[in-house]
């Protein structure tokens, strides 16, 4: 039974469904007004990537996401009570509330930011790559990105220095096909995004099915070989399986192309394997899934618990602790004391 | 939501005001076109956009890639050539990526070539706080463009002045960008197409004598509000909404200041350096005899908006501290 390939599934598994119920709760959150705002990008339908990729790094990586990266950031290890307190805008947040979902980060895991920007935090990993080749170190840095962002121009800036100066750079596309309402049809005349990663000089892998455990067998092999300064480009195509954002119904695509599509399911996929493999057995799974459940009503509610933060934290963490910010009220005070 | 034809209306949200401005000013020029990210199916991020796909086709409302420095630099060059570009930027945080285009670019070219081509074109974009959208989603950089000559800026408060402002903007012969407060797309109003706005000029809102509120955007109905209130301390405050920060109608502030002799100017910009700053130090030159107090401009934090919905609400400029402050001024 559990070989060592079989514990894999059965770890990537857990990875991909504790994403999956994170992101439900998140959902949740948003309906009982919990949230800060409706600007919350969830990864249902994604957690192949996230867990495969994540899976491959070791301690010392570093890795940037995009605004979608509440996922990649669970997988990789973050707490999902300070999580969903940031995701809520509360004092136990990872950034105090002042980031939100689309700035989570926890540096102490490698996690370099997520960005609101698309295509924001992507030259980020090549100055990491730079210190890590300056200072001899085996760790690579990894910025997860969406397939919109592939038509930034920074991206291919960033491909050809890493490129150029021998990196340990892996770019990860999370090509879940949409750009808010816009089709990759309707982004670029040739969808074969390998190509032009091939053409700057990267290492190129293409996933493009639902087999976890193969998934991060390929992903292992070419991230350990951009380790040795071989910088590398993999794409993970997948479909975005709800809106953009909260607020986003999907009114430009049509209800039968979700619903197809929707049946690519990575989670549904590995549990059918790991039943038929006889991996773990109807019981386990469904203890695995109450195990998740339950994980994840108590972060919701930590996030729920957890108290506002103080006005005065509007005016930490500026700048270097020396340097104090006077409010505007304060100055205004000031000035007609003075007459 | 289909468009409605009718000239007169006595209650029209922002958004549909604007969604109006575009489609009256397709139909009469058929060399405008609108090109940016989610504009035509989707009907951009806000809605503005909405239903001009349907009305005039690809050809003209077109979606682009993710690509800020080319949308706005393929409005430039289609500008050059005829057209006349209306390049959607969906937040006005963008602008960090499109700065070039826009401000070496755009803003440069009829100067540097000696006046031998103009680009008349306009770039709407979308900004300011309030749906915690963090520090690259809610920031006001309006000083950044009112900085840059060759510019015009507008940024209007209602929908009457949006409907009139853009259609003005496109007719400028000179890059325009037109600034929407995220949270004034629902904010309803009348609209009347025959009751045009002299773009450059600024409104006053309220005829007042104590004190001049100097606003633009959604400060303005901060400020009608605050004004309201103050009424009823025997206050009588005069507003004055900006409606366009290049031009500035320097006279209009400048004239209300001499009668009322005292000024709070507000922002949602930063304190430093931004919009308010420029027009307290027009105040400061233009009235300095007539002033009893230094003029007040009460702004956005110097710090970087911060997602907390408690946070972010009290960074900016809340009504009533615009109340007290209008009244610590005048006492
Ligand atoms: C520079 C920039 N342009 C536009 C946006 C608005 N926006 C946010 S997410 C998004 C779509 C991004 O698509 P993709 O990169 O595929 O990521 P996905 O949302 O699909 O995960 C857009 C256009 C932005 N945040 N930043
Ligand atoms: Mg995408």
């Amino acid at each position: 039974m559990n070989s060592k390939s079989n514990t894999n599934l059965q770890e990537l598994y857990t990875t991909m469904k504790r994403i999956r119920v994170f992101e439900e709760r998140v959902a949740e959150l948003f309906v009982r007004g919990e949230t800060a705002g409706s600007m919350l990008h969830l990864s249902i339908g994604e957690e192949l990537g996230p867990a495969c990729v994540t899976k491959a790094m070791i301690d010392g990586d570093t890795f940037t996401t995009h605004h979608r990266g509440h996922g990649i950031f669970l997988a990789r290890g973050g707490d999902p009570d300070k999580m969903m307190a940031e995701i809520a805008g509360k004092k136990d947040g990872y950034c105090k509330g002042k980031g939100g979902s689309m700035h989570i980060a926890d540096m102490s895991l490698g996690h370099l930011g997520a960005n609101a920007i698309v295509g924001g935090g992507i030259p980020t990993v090549v100055g990491a790559a730079l210190s890590y080749k300056y200072l001899n170190k085996k760790n690579v840095s990894i910025a997860f990105f969406g397939d919109g962002a592939m038509q930034q121009g920074i991206l291919y800036e960033s491909m050809n220095m890493a490129a150029l100066w021998k990196l340990p750079v892996v770019f990860c596309c999370i090509n879940n096909q949409y750009g808010m309402g816009t089709k990759i049809d309707d982004a670029v005349a040739v969808k074969d995004f390998s190509l032009r990663a091939k053409s700057f000089g990267l290492e190129c892998l293409h996933v493009n099915h639902l087999d976890a455990e193969k998934a991060y067998t390929d992903i292992r092999e070419i991230v350990d070989n951009t380790r040795n300064n071989k910088p590398s480009f993999i794409e993970v195509e997948c479909y975005r399986f709800y809106g953009h954002a909260r607020k986003d119904k999907s009114p430009y695509r049509n209800e039968d192309e979700e619903i197809e599509n929707r049946k690519l399911d990575p989670i549904a996929f590995a549990k059918e394997n790991i039943l038929t493999q006889n991996i773990l057995n109807e019981e386990e799974i469904k203890s695995i899934e109450m195990t998740v459940d339950k994980e994840m009503d108590v972060s919701m509610n930590y996030a729920i618990n957890s108290p506002l933060n103080e006005e005065a934290e509007i005016f930490t963490d500026v700048y270097d602790k020396s340097y104090t910010i006077e409010s505007v009220d304060s100055r205004i005070n000031n000035i007609l004391k003075n007459k | 939501m289909k468009i409605p034809e009718q000239d007169f209306f006595e209650k029209i949200t922002f958004r549909d005001a604007l969604r109006l401005a575009m489609y009256d000013e397709m139909k009469d020029d058929k060399n405008v076109i609108i090109l940016g990210e989610d504009v035509a199916k989707y009907g951009g991020a806000y809605g503005a956009t909405k239903n001009l796909l349907e009305q005039f086709g690809s050809d003209r409302v077109i979606d682009t890639p993710i690509s800020e420095p080319t949308i706005v630099g393929t409005a430039i060059g289609a500008a050059m050539t005829g057209l006349k570009p209306i390049a959607e930027l969906m937040y006005v945080d963008f602008f960090g990526m499109s700065m070039d285009q826009i401000g070496n670019q755009s803003a440069k070219i009829r100067y540097m070539f000696g006046g031998q081509i103009s680009v008349p074109m306009v770039i709407r974009t979308q900004g300011g706080t309030g749906r915690s959208g963090g520090a690259q989603h809610s920031q006001s950089l309006e000083s950044w463009i009112m900085y840059i000559p060759g510019l015009y800026l507008v940024m209007p408060s209602n929908p009457n002045d949006a409907y009139h402002l853009l259609r003005d903007s496109l007719k400028t012969n000179t890059p325009t960008v037109f600034i929407e407060h995220k949270l004034l797309y629902n904010f309803e109003g009348p609209l009347d197409k025959k009751n045009k706005v002299q773009f450059g000029k600024a409104n006053i809102l309220k005829e007042g004598n104590s004190i001049s509120i100097i606003a633009y955007s959604r400060m303005t109905n901060f400020a009608v509000e605050a004004a309201r209130k103050l009424k009823e301390d025997n206050i009588s405050a005069e507003i004055i909404d900006l409606r366009t920060l290049n031009p500035l109608d320097k006279n209009t502030i400048i004239n209300s200041v001499k009668k009322t002799r005292h000024a709070l100017v507000l922002s949602e910009g930063h304190y430093t350096t931004g919009v308010a700053s420029e027009i307290t130090s027009i105040i400061f030159e233009n009235c300095f005899k007539v002033l009893k107090k230094p003029v007040i401009r009460y702004t956005a934090e110097d710090t970087p908006v911060p997602v907390a919905p408690n946070l972010e609400k009290n960074y900016v400029p809340t009504v009533d501290r615009i109340i007290d402050y209008a009244k610590k001024i005048i006492t």
